[in-house]
């Protein structure tokens, strides 16, 4: 068991949001943990659009979705934040009282928070992979279907058909393939979008033997109870075939989720989770919910209100955080303190 | 200005009028028009807006680029007429489009 994670606040959700949260509580000298499901930081703009140009953040007239993220990761890097990825909180339990929050949080990896306020900015939910809507799939999904490899041992011996053509498609290929009793790899065109180099490494496999290619796509399942014997499938032509299989794994790429936030006693409004726009708390005190993931009359879902959200929630967390001390606004142009918490200006020096 | 048909899964017939340089996509979700979700906003980054285009219509609207089809990887059910609405642009040459939108988006 590892020890416990105390911090100040927890911040659920790495995106924009997120990020500049870390910089609003850091002024206020609140130190943060972020947690995400995503291996890298920086969300939607990171993992859906890095390189698509953005035009509405005040005072740049054009940033990218990875340059938005790079400029936030260079502003919040005084406060030194913690990063906890690859991560989905699974449980938030409050363990202290509404006056005095306290909560205890963990993730599907084990770690365990102790945080006096948590943030949510977790976007449109939580990245998940795709379940391709195939008829019947769900009866055999955690037995012969799986969407992600967590131990490749599990797979030794089994007669797989990995669907996709992207590198988690052919990453799998490559490395199950030796372990496995026979490896199909199906993709609908004859075209990867994965690494030429692994695509290489496929094709020199299927030429030798070794493993199977065939383009078309997966339209129905055969099995007994929740084990799969085999799939059917459809080519370019729409002739069906069938290929035989006890294992699939499809990787049709991720799609957003609410995940477990739905399991956490908040009040809920759509898969949104409501929040008053004076400070941005749910229904819990000492909950906060910022950005694309809350809602309240007249909410627009731009990444600038949620820069709004985070400032407001932080001034409340503060109340939180220092019960005792009294806080004064301040502004970074002109105020030495948050200029010294910056390492810039006069002070700093 | 371009009129365009959805058709969706249970033959159900919707027409829309779309202007001109804006995305198909947009005129469906403006529309309320069901089985298109566009979960990204038009990034063409999620597959979500995946439609067919009619067979009278293929050769006007033409093929999906190379970062399009990359795309329609993550799609259900993809036909040799497939695209995803956020990438086709409204035109004069578009009016009287018929599309069919999928039984889901996946």
């Amino acid at each position: 068991m590892n020890d416990v994670v105390k911090t100040d606040a927890l911040i659920i959700g790495a995106g924009p949001v997120g990020l500049f949260a870390v910089f609003e509580l850091g002024l206020l000298d609140i130190r943060a943990h972020l947690v995400d499901i995503l291996p890298k930081i920086g969300g939607q703009c990171a993992e859906l659009y890095p390189e698509k140009p953005i035009y509405d953040i005040p005072g740049f007239p054009m940033v990218t979705g990875q340059g938005l993220v790079d400029n936030l990761m260079k502003q919040i890097e005084p406060f030194s934040p913690e990063f906890h990825l690859s991560e989905m909180v699974d449980s938030v339990t409050a363990i202290g009282t509404p006056e005095a929050p306290l909560f205890r949080v963990n993730t599907d990896a084990g770690t365990e928070f102790e945080a006096k306020v948590i943030i949510i900015a977790a976007g449109g939910g939580s990245f998940q992979p795709k379940r391709p809507p195939i008829p019947g799939i769900d009866a055999y999904e955690g037995t012969s279907v799986f969407y992600a490899v967590r131990k490749m041992e599990q797979f030794r011996g089994r007669n797989i058909l990995i669907v996709g053509g992207g590198d988690s498609a052919l990453d799998w290929t490559l490395n199950l393939q030796p372990i496995a009793k026979r490896v199909t790899l199906m993709h609908r065109r004859d075209d990867f979008r994965a690494a030429p180099h692994s695509v290489e490494q496929m094709r020199s496999l299927v030429a030798s033997g070794a493993m199977d290619l065939k383009i078309g796509q997966v339209t129905g399942l055969e099995g007994e109870g929740s084990i799969l014997s085999a799939a059917i499938c459809r080519d370019a032509q729409d002739a069906e075939f069938r290929v035989e299989c006890d294992t699939m794994l499809p990787f049709f790429g991720l799609t957003m989720k609410l995940g477990p936030i739905a399991s956490w006693g908040l009040n809920l409004n759509e898969n949104l989770i409501p929040a008053d726009t004076e400070k941005f708390e749910t229904s819990t005190p000492g909950i906060f919910a910022i950005g694309d993931i809350n809602t309240y009359a007249g909410k627009l879902k731009l990444i600038l209100s949620g820069f709004h959200e985070a400032a407001l929630a932080a001034h409340r967390a503060h109340r939180y955080v220092y019960p005792d001390k009294k806080l004064t606004f301040q502004y970074t142009t002109s105020s030495s303190s948050l200029q010294k918490k910056l390492g810039v200006g006069a002070a700093s020096t | 200005m371009a009129q365009l048909t959805f058709i969706d899964f249970s033959g159900t017939a919707r027409e829309v009028q779309a202007e001109n340089g804006s995305t198909v996509m947009e005129a469906a979700i403006k529309n309320g028009i069901p089985g298109i979700e566009a979960e990204c906003g038009g990034a063409c980054a999620c597959a979500t807006c995946h439609v067919y285009v009619d067979d009278a219509w293929t050769d006007i609207v033409g093929k999906p680029t190379s970062m399009e089809e990359d795309m329609l990887d993550f799609a259900y059910d993809v036909r040799p007429v497939s695209r995803l609405s956020c990438q086709l642009r409204v035109s004069d040459a578009l009016d009287g489009l018929v599309l069919r939108t999928p039984e889901r988006q996946a």
